[in-house]
């Protein structure tokens, strides 16, 4: 029986930075101290809370260490493990309150969280598959295929309100219900989408790695469901952690029976198997990635025939995406008013979004639908750095929109957001600050879409392609309003005529930038300058002779030898020759240096 | 896995193993003096004792944690028990065996043991 347990961040974010070294110092320390029969170290999935990472958290008081380093380790272990004295020097800042140690509930960062697709994350191993039976795990599984018929699932699946995770937000037990038809009679398919490809988004990474047997347990319920004993978890292969969690939760699940033949004795079989995803954006939507499981090129096919109908192998198939899967457990064992309990009417249940960008707490938050972008941003991520100002988010990456600061009061579920232009997306939640400029964003995220196209069909071959160079026509300085006009007409063109999702939703932040932020579009074209000093071609740096000293700092550091003036002398700079690195800026002592 | 129950067995084990993880307002707490002074008098043996009783005895609820020193470093090794709404009873010189009558008369039964408590010094 272990008093203690070490419960050491295994996700990707604490690995890359030393959480594997962290671990093997536990182990060798408790052993140095005759400590490893009473002190149990596990790893586990994501605590949420990257930016303070690695993260170890020591169980029964729920001492929270952030930002740990192999050399606290045996300080850690003499003090806490050893003597009961938590390190508090080394424990994360925000709970630590006086003499009082506060639970992690009542900080910032987790208060307003709820935690019900993430909640054994950070809490149990992994790569345990009796941990996760002790909370409750395959319960659910085991409700279904003995107190349930399948109609009853999809039926409680249905009143759950459970809306699609993977950004579109189509009702789950809908998806379902038009798979369900011949049941037994014809081969079927359940799918699960683990290919994330959204810059910023690391939602279902985290999932799989933090809770693997979540997805396992929920991918079985629906193959009851719609009569399915075949599963395929189609999964990033850039994903090393998640593919290997999974793969040994799979392996343990078949051990136990809890994959195979004769389920719970119910007679129902089912199996899963991992499918690694070819490395294109384009394969998470979803005729491109059936066809990609069947071995060939993933490119999109048009749709109806749907696949609930003719999928995966020309057979029924229902396709969910790694968060979807992850509430479906914990809504057949509570039931489907539990789950509506959370979030909005039409929403309901909880959200988990990827926070990143300009923002304090970079991480992973799950938050009940109907909560505002601002206490996101603000409560929960710790608001914006440096004391810059708020200027907008983009929710739904590249395909999504952007949110601006006059709207920071929207309720985040998926009509509120669709409403105002964007969308709900996977969950990649990017905040930009007063330094980010909008035309560059909707740049980035265009020159992604056009990396990603699959060049099938013309709108999104070559429409994105053009928008681009709209884009940098504009942004190098030499844009009119006549091209403003051509990318508002081409954007709606490629919305409207491209065969699958990317290119429909390609044009979205070109748009939504357009919406909110006009006049930072029409600055760079009619004052020739970028408002938030980003876009190269078009900033000027010049020195202020009343605050410059004539230290030449400046001018030594200039790598173009663009800086002029002589000792104690007011300095000045030839724009024909500055190649706007900002250097002398950085070194400028007075504060005499400005662009724009 | 052929049916429910041999999933609820399972569950019911690790439960032990894993309720050091869980927490609420209702948990009796159990802390054992472990600075330099309850250490060289015995309290690991007392620690681990109390951790293993409870796990042998299926009792949930209870959180065992360590302290420094208390300042009683005389009457070590020591071990408080909180529960939620009551006051403190504070165990003096305990051992493994008297760490385990104290589990069960204490925290299974609700009954302190008073002999073993800090007031019986002064009578």
């Amino acid at each position: 029986m272990y008093r203690n347990h070490v419960m050491i961040c295994g996700g990707t974010g604490c690995t890359s930075s030393g959480s594997d070294r962290i671990a093997a110092a536990f182990e060798r320390e408790l052993e140095r101290h005759g400590l490893d029969s009473e002190v149990k170290v596990v790893r586990t999935g994501c605590f949420g809370l990257c930016a303070l990472g690695p993260i170890v958290v020591i169980y029964p008081e729920g001492s929270f260490y952030s930002r740990v380093k192999e050399e606290h380790v045996e300080w850690i272990v003499t003090e806490h493990l050893l003597k009961g004295r938590p390190v508090r020097s080394l424990l994360f800042d925000e709970t630590v309150d006086g003499e009082r140690i506060k639970s992690l509930d009542q900080t910032g960062f987790y208060k307003k969280q709820k935690r019900v697709a993430l909640r054994n994350c950070g809490v149990i191993n992994p790569e345990n598959i009796e941990e996760y039976i002790a909370f409750d795990g395959y319960a659910a599984l085991g409700k279904a295929l003995t107190e349930m018929t399948p109609d009853d699932v999809i039926q409680t699946v249905l009143d759950s309100g459970l809306r699609g995770r993977g950004g579109g937000g189509f009702p789950t037990g809908r998806k379902w219900q038009l798979a369900c038809a011949d049941r037994g009679k014809v081969k079927k398919f359940v799918c699960c989408n683990a290919d994330e490809g959204d810059p910023g988004a690391f939602m279902d990474r985290s999932m799989l790695e933090g809770d693997p047997h979540a997805v396992i347990e929920a991918m079985a319920i629906a193959g009851y469901a719609i009569g399915a004993d075949k599963g395929y978890v189609y999964v990033r292969a850039e994903y090393p952690i998640a593919v290997k969690r999974l793969q040994i939760a799979i392996n343990q699940a078949r051990d136990y029976g809890l994959l195979g033949e004769d389920i719970f004795g119910s007679g129902f079989n089912f199996d899963i198997e991992i499918k690694l995803g070819a490395g294109a954006f384009v394969c998470g939507e979803e005729t491109a990635l059936m066809t990609s499981i069947e071995g060939n090129r993933g490119e999109p096919r048009p749709r109806p025939p749907f696949p609930a109908k003719k999928g995966l192998f020309g057979r029924p198939t229902i396709l969910n995406n790694v968060e979807t899967y992850a509430n479906i457990p914990q809504i057949i064992l509570n039931g489907a008013e539990w789950f509506r309990s959370m979030g909005t009417e039409n929403s309901p249940g909880t959200k988990v979004f990827a926070l990143g960008g300009k923002i304090h707490n970079t991480g992973l938050v799950e938050v009940p639908m109907g909560t505002t972008l601002r206490e996101i941003v603000e409560e929960i991520g710790g608001g914006i750095p440096d004391g810059k100002k708020f200027k907008a988010a983009q929710t739904g990456g590249p395909s999504g929109g952007c949110i601006p600061a006059e709207l920071i009061d929207t309720p985040i579920d998926y009509d509120s957001l669709s409403k105002i232009g964007s969308m709900m997306g996977s969950g990649g939640l990017i905040v930009m600050d007063e330094d980010t400029c909008m035309v560059d964003i909707a740049k980035f995220f265009l020159e992604f879409t056009v990396d990603e196209s699959c060049g099938k069909c013309t709108p999104c071959r070559v429409g994105t392609k053009r928008l681009l160079e709209l884009l940098e026509k504009i942004t190098s300085g030499n844009g009119t309003m006549r091209d403003l006009e051509r990318i508002e007409e081409l954007a709606e063109f490629v919305k409207n005529n491209s065969l699958c999702g990317l290119g429909q939703t390609a044009p979205n932040p070109v748009l939504s930038t357009l919406k909110y932020f006009r006049e930072e579009y029409l600055a760079h074209i009619q004052d020739k300058r970028c408002p938030a000093g980003v876009c190269k071609a078009l900033l000027v740096y010049k020195i202020d002779p009343d605050k410059c000293r004539g230290c030449t700092l400046c001018a030594r550091n200039c790598p173009a030898d663009a800086i002029m003036g002589s000792v104690r002398n007011p300095h000045s700079i030839d724009t024909n020759k500055c190649v706007k690195c900002g250097a002398c800026m950085d070194t400028c002592r007075f504060g005499a240096i400005s662009k724009g | 896995m052929k049916s429910l129950k041999e999933l609820e067995a399972i569950r019911d084990r690790m439960r032990q193993t894993v309720n050091t993880r869980e927490s609420d307002s209702n948990t009796i707490r159990v802390v054992v003096g472990m600075a330099t002074c309850g250490i060289s008098a015995g309290a690991r043996p007392v620690l681990n004792a109390i951790v293993e009783e409870l796990a042998r005895e299926n009792v949930a609820g209870v959180q065992v944690t360590q302290t420094g020193c208390i300042g009683i470093c005389q009457h070590e090794p020591v071990v408080e028990v909180y529960e939620p709404g009551k006051e403190k009873v504070t165990y003096v010189k305990m051992t493994p065996e008297k760490a385990i009558r104290m589990v069960h008369h204490h925290l299974m039964k609700g009954e302190p043991v008073e002999e073993y408590t800090i007031g019986s010094l002064t009578k």
